[in-house]
């Protein structure tokens, strides 16, 4: 055979490897039962925050610690730890997929990304009055004072 | 028909023309150009006909057209008229003039326009340089024009739309005719108000993440490389088409060279978008779309260097015909993924599902079986090829296997692959080990290989919906591509160094060692040297990553040197003629820049000093990467004393926040200011925050927003409690205690305002915190006037969250209201990163970009003398020489 068609042939073997292995690796969307029977496996849950459960941050004391109920369509809630700020929209999102373990009775994930209602189905003219009203009242901090005012 | 007040619709229908206009141009143009090319095969001696003429016509008609589209939308959004759902939805009035274009690529019609616009730009050139190409190389572009015209139309065709059109008018769209506020008598059954655009107050605004001057540059120079991998492709299947298998190569390597000049840039522009503008934390996070685009610029570059091979050596012909073809399905395969919405879950990059996924696939369907249908040389063969497309592609519409469409998309691969084997011959002599051909086909392999790896993994939501399963990315999704990729890496940096010291056919070995001893030792110094005194330590995956990066350091550094080496010994200086190896060096360059930052990038913000921790629970993991910062507290940050000094609103945008963040190192000395900025999207709740970084030589120090207090959620229910002290009395609150050290009434107290009849009180308060080193001392006003109402002014200690008054003294003792809350709070929590010599990366992807170009020129210089050279003598002698 020729040099280049052993070299041929030893590449394409060597990348499929490389893509076996990486779909043995590859993890799986669950949810809350599935997500609790494979412990210690990473896994994406799909859920929502479950807003009757306490919800812990503190951004003062500690910004990388976010404590929620988790609970998915079927009804099943996980207690979840996230290592990180709070993700700004978390209260408004309707719907999070959050990658990490069940470890020890609580899901511990390593990465929230929350879903936003349908972006792109807004209603034509309802959003020019919501963002008039913005601009007077809201977001506006405590301070309002100009760049140049700060650098004293 | 109605009236409606205030609206302007002559532009719309106007566009609307030119975009059906160009949608037949291109068509009769494909028609002509393709009986042109019959015509000529059919009359052996002719070079063109006259449907040549009428193709141009054809084609130039377009080119009008197109423009013309171009201008009306200009038009419509410069002059916000909201009557057009486009301006409506990509922009508003506050719209700076600069982001204007950055409106026209937001929506998708705009980028297809622009994808549109870019291939009439290379087709006027391709007819105006491709001679007895012409005709066939044409054919394809303008079919591909017509595939784009069709992407723009909002036509029904029994039933089902094809394309949205960019000047569909407002009251046209579902949201706005579900809404019943511009409805008579908000009535949605019945008529739509007379003057409803009266209504309109504004723009839905351009996506504030998107008014940037990257989105302004990035996508026109991104799908300039997009658009322009389809000249290669056509040259290709010309090639075949008319027979003329390998005489099409040297006028389509400088295409091909531009092609992947500026698609590289656009690419890495997009990267440094992420870089600067974003908080991704990085430039390359192996995302989808990232992935999607960077894979057939691999290809292209395996492309053209086995179709360097062939030119040289007569090898890898059949290499580059696949190669060359592949890029560009790969460029509709990655406009598949990214408009077709399947991306979703898995990328961080925003998609809108038009519901086009049928048009889109058929773009890609169309073309992918175009290649067997040209490279068929037989009328057999053609037909049949024809015939199985027109099955295969029936069959994926009216069955529902979910996986058939993936299996008529390997046939036609397959089938064409088959046709070039048997049509574009190969030498039959097998490459020596020693020749540069040889290595330079592995490397190309190697690359194309890596593609393919890349792709497969990005298609993971593709083969989820094609075979029913639930796959979703392993847990460190970065790492499963680097780990692959530093391997490339290392492989391609060794044979970007020591190729171009082998010779073509043959190199005796012991010139071959002689000339590469010098750059190798050098290398291994050099190597050394920079892993030493470097620290290039990444021990986050262990060792045999750890390795893998070293080696690919040494390769990398090896491909640098040997490189400007060759520059210099092989060329004896000569730098027009070493386009190739200043592109090789920069690609070094870009290795070197991209492993010394990531494997050495830091994160200076890990919050562990400062605030006194009093966790609910802890975690006993690594500490948080994010730092929250209190207002006027300074805190120690990697190297650096960090303080958050206040913030400021953007002049233009109210909802825009600066942060004003004061760096001090502590070693240097040397002090600077970074303003990160954020704010929070009212449309999606979501925040957004574009980071500041200090550039250095050597490193660049990063910071960005990633949470702050929302001031619109400022529902504070607590309340003041009111305690009666005397001086040298105590109060409590929760996180410490507040002494009221003195009490001094109106003699003592300088105020203007005040008349003798009025009565004013300090009281003088210190609060101890115990988390905190050091005292609060705090004066509080209580103002008396004789005829008012008296009034006292609170003051905060905002660490503490304090709000104090005082609300009363009698007789000694005072009342002291003291309110707790978390909103009195001016925190922001920021994320620091510190990239060493990212600089690297940025200057050697100009390097590469530039030595590119300088192929490129060389490239068009030879193939003009070439064909100076045939011009015949009488010609010649008559040009007077």
């Amino acid at each position: 055979m020729k040099k280049i068609h052993i070299i041929l042939l030893v590449a394409i073997a060597a990348a499929v490897a490389v893509l076996v292995s990486f779909l043995q690796a590859t993890s799986t969307y669950d949810t809350v039962a599935t997500a609790r029977s494979k412990p210690g496996k990473f896994v994406h849950l799909m859920a929502s925050w479950d807003k009757g459960s306490p919800l812990q941050y503190d951004a003062i004391n500690n910004p990388n610690f976010l404590s929620f109920t988790a609970i998915d369509t079927l009804g099943e809630k996980v207690k979840v730890i996230y290592n990180n700020p709070k993700p700004e929209n978390f209260e408004q999102a309707p719907r999070l997929v959050m990658k990490g373990k069940y470890v020890n009775g609580v899901f511990e994930c390593s990465n929230i990304q929350t879903k936003c209602p349908s972006k792109y189905k807004e209603e034509a003219g309802s959003n020019n009055t919501q963002t008039t009203q913005a601009g007077s009242n809201g977001a506006q901090p405590a301070s309002t004072r100009t760049i140049s005012e700060l650098s004293k | 028909m109605e009236k409606y007040i205030g609206e302007y619709l002559l532009p719309g229908q106007l566009g609307h023309f030119f975009i059906i206009l160009s949608l037949v141009a291109s068509l009769v143009a494909t028609i002509a150009y393709f009986m042109d090319v019959r015509t000529v095969r059919l009359n052996p001696g002719t070079t063109f006909s006259p449907w040549r003429t009428l193709a141009r016509g054809a084609f130039i008609t377009e080119v009008i057209s197109v423009i013309s589209i171009f201008a009306i939308l200009f038009y419509i959004i410069h002059n916000h008229r909201f009557e057009y759902y486009y301006a409506w939805k990509h922009s508003n009035l506050s719209l700076e003039f600069k982001y204007l274009l950055a409106c026209f690529w937001e929506g998708q019609e705009g980028s297809f326009l622009l994808w549109s616009f870019w291939h009439c730009l290379l087709g006027l050139v391709v007819i105006k340089t491709a001679k007895s190409w012409e005709s066939s190389v044409m054919t394809i572009i303008s079919g591909a024009q017509f595939a784009l015209a069709t992407m723009v139309l909002g036509i029904f065709f029994f039933g089902s739309k094809i394309g949205t059109n960019p000047f569909i008018l407002l009251r046209d769209t579902e949201g706005f005719l579900n809404n019943p506020d511009f409805r008579v008598n908000g009535n949605l059954a019945g008529p739509i108000m007379n003057d409803y655009l009266s209504h309109i107050v504004d723009g839905n605004g351009l996506n504030p993440l998107l008014q940037n001057r990257w989105m302004v540059i990035h996508p026109p120079v991104l799908f300039l490389g997009f658009a322009s991998t389809l000249i290669p492709f056509a040259f290709a299947l010309a090639g075949l088409w008319t027979r003329r298998i390998s005489e099409w190569v040297n006028q389509a390597l400088p295409w091909a060279l531009f092609s992947l000049a500026v698609f590289g840039v656009g690419i890495m522009m997009g990267a440094w978008w992420a870089y600067e503008s974003l908080n991704f934390g990085g430039y390359w996070a192996w995302d989808p779309v990232e992935n999607a685009s960077l894979v057939p610029w691999l290809i292209l570059a395996a492309g053209i260097h086995t179709l360097l091979i062939y030119k040289h050596s007569g090898y890898s012909l059949r290499s580059t015909y696949l190669f060359l073809v592949l890029t560009f399905i790969f460029v509709l395969y990655s406009t598949f993924l990214t408009r077709s919405g399947i991306l979703g879950e898995s990328s961080v990059h925003a998609f809108t599902d038009l519901g086009m996924n049928v048009q889109l696939f058929l773009f890609l369907y169309g073309f992918v079986w175009l290649a067997p249908i040209l490279a068929a040389n037989t009328f057999n063969k053609r037909i049949i090829t024809l015939f199985s497309a027109a099955v295969l592609g029936l069959a994926c519409y009216f069955l529902n296997i979910s996986w058939l469409p993936l299996i008529a998309m390997l046939a036609g691969v397959i089938t064409f692959m088959v046709f070039v084997f048997q049509q574009v011959p190969s030498v039959k002599k097998e490459e020596e080990g020693s020749s540069r051909e040889f290595w330079m086909f592995i490397g190309s392999l190697v690359f194309f290989l890596s593609a393919m790896v890349i792709i497969f993994k990005t298609s993971l939501p593709v083969f989820n919906k094609l075979f029913g399963i639930n796959t979703a990315a392993p847990e460190d999704v970065e790492y499963s591509y680097n780990q692959i990729q530093v391997l490339v890496a290392v492989i391609i940096g060794i044979l970007t160094g020591a190729t171009q010291y082998l010779r073509y056919r043959n190199t005796p070995t012991k010139m071959f060692w002689k000339k590469m001893a010098l750059p190798l030792i050098l290398s291994i110094i050099a190597s050394a040297l920079v892993l030493a005194f470097g620290k290039v330590n990444y021990t986050q995956k262990g060792l045999g990553f750890e390795m893998e990066i070293w080696l690919a350091v040494a390769a990398s550094v090896y491909a640098i040197i040997a490189n400007a080496g060759y520059i210099w010994i092989g060329m004896r200086g000569k730098l027009n003629l070493s386009g190739g190896s200043v592109a090789h060096l920069g690609f070094g360059l870009v290795l070197l820049g991209i492993l010394l930052s990531s494997a050495k990038k830091e994160v200076l913000s890990y919050n562990t000093s400062g605030i006194a921790v009093s966790f609910g629970e802890k975690s006993d993991q690594k500490p948080g990467e994010n730092l929250t910062l209190v207002k006027g507290m300074t805190m120690k940050m990697g190297k650096y004393d960090v303080t958050y000094r206040g913030d400021s609103l953007h002049p233009k945008k109210p909802t825009q926040r600066y942060f004003r963040i004061d760096f001090r190192q502590r070693e240097t000395g040397e002090q600077f200011t970074l303003w990160p900025d954020a704010f929070i999207n009212d449309k999606e709740n979501a925040l957004m925050s574009s980071p500041d970084a200090r550039h250095y030589l050597s490193h660049d120090v990063f910071v960005y927003v990633s949470s702050m207090p929302d001031p619109g959620k400022n529902t504070d229910t607590s309340k003041f409690v009111s305690h009666v002290r005397s001086v040298g009395d105590t109060i409590f609150y929760s996180k410490g205690y507040i002494i009221l050290e003195d009490l001094a009434g109106s003699d003592n107290i300088p105020l203007d305002k005040l008349s003798p009849k009025d009565s004013a009180y300090t009281a003088t308060l210190r609060v101890h915190s115990f988390a905190r080193q050091g005292d609060y001392k705090r004066n509080l006003l209580l103002v008396k006037p004789f005829d008012k109402p008296s009034y006292a002014e609170p003051d905060t200690v905002m660490a503490e969250g304090l709000v104090l008054r005082l609300d009363e003294l009698n007789g000694g003792k005072a009342n002291i209201g003291v309110r707790e809350s978390d909103n009195v709070l001016e925190y922001v929590t920021l994320k620091a990163y510190k990239f060493p010599f990212i600089g690297v990366l940025w200057g050697g992807i100009v390097i590469t970009a530039f030595g590119t170009f300088m192929s490129m020129a060389r490239r068009i210089r030879l193939n003009r003398a070439a064909r100076n050279k045939t011009i015949p003598s009488a010609e010649a002698s008559a040009a007077g020489s």
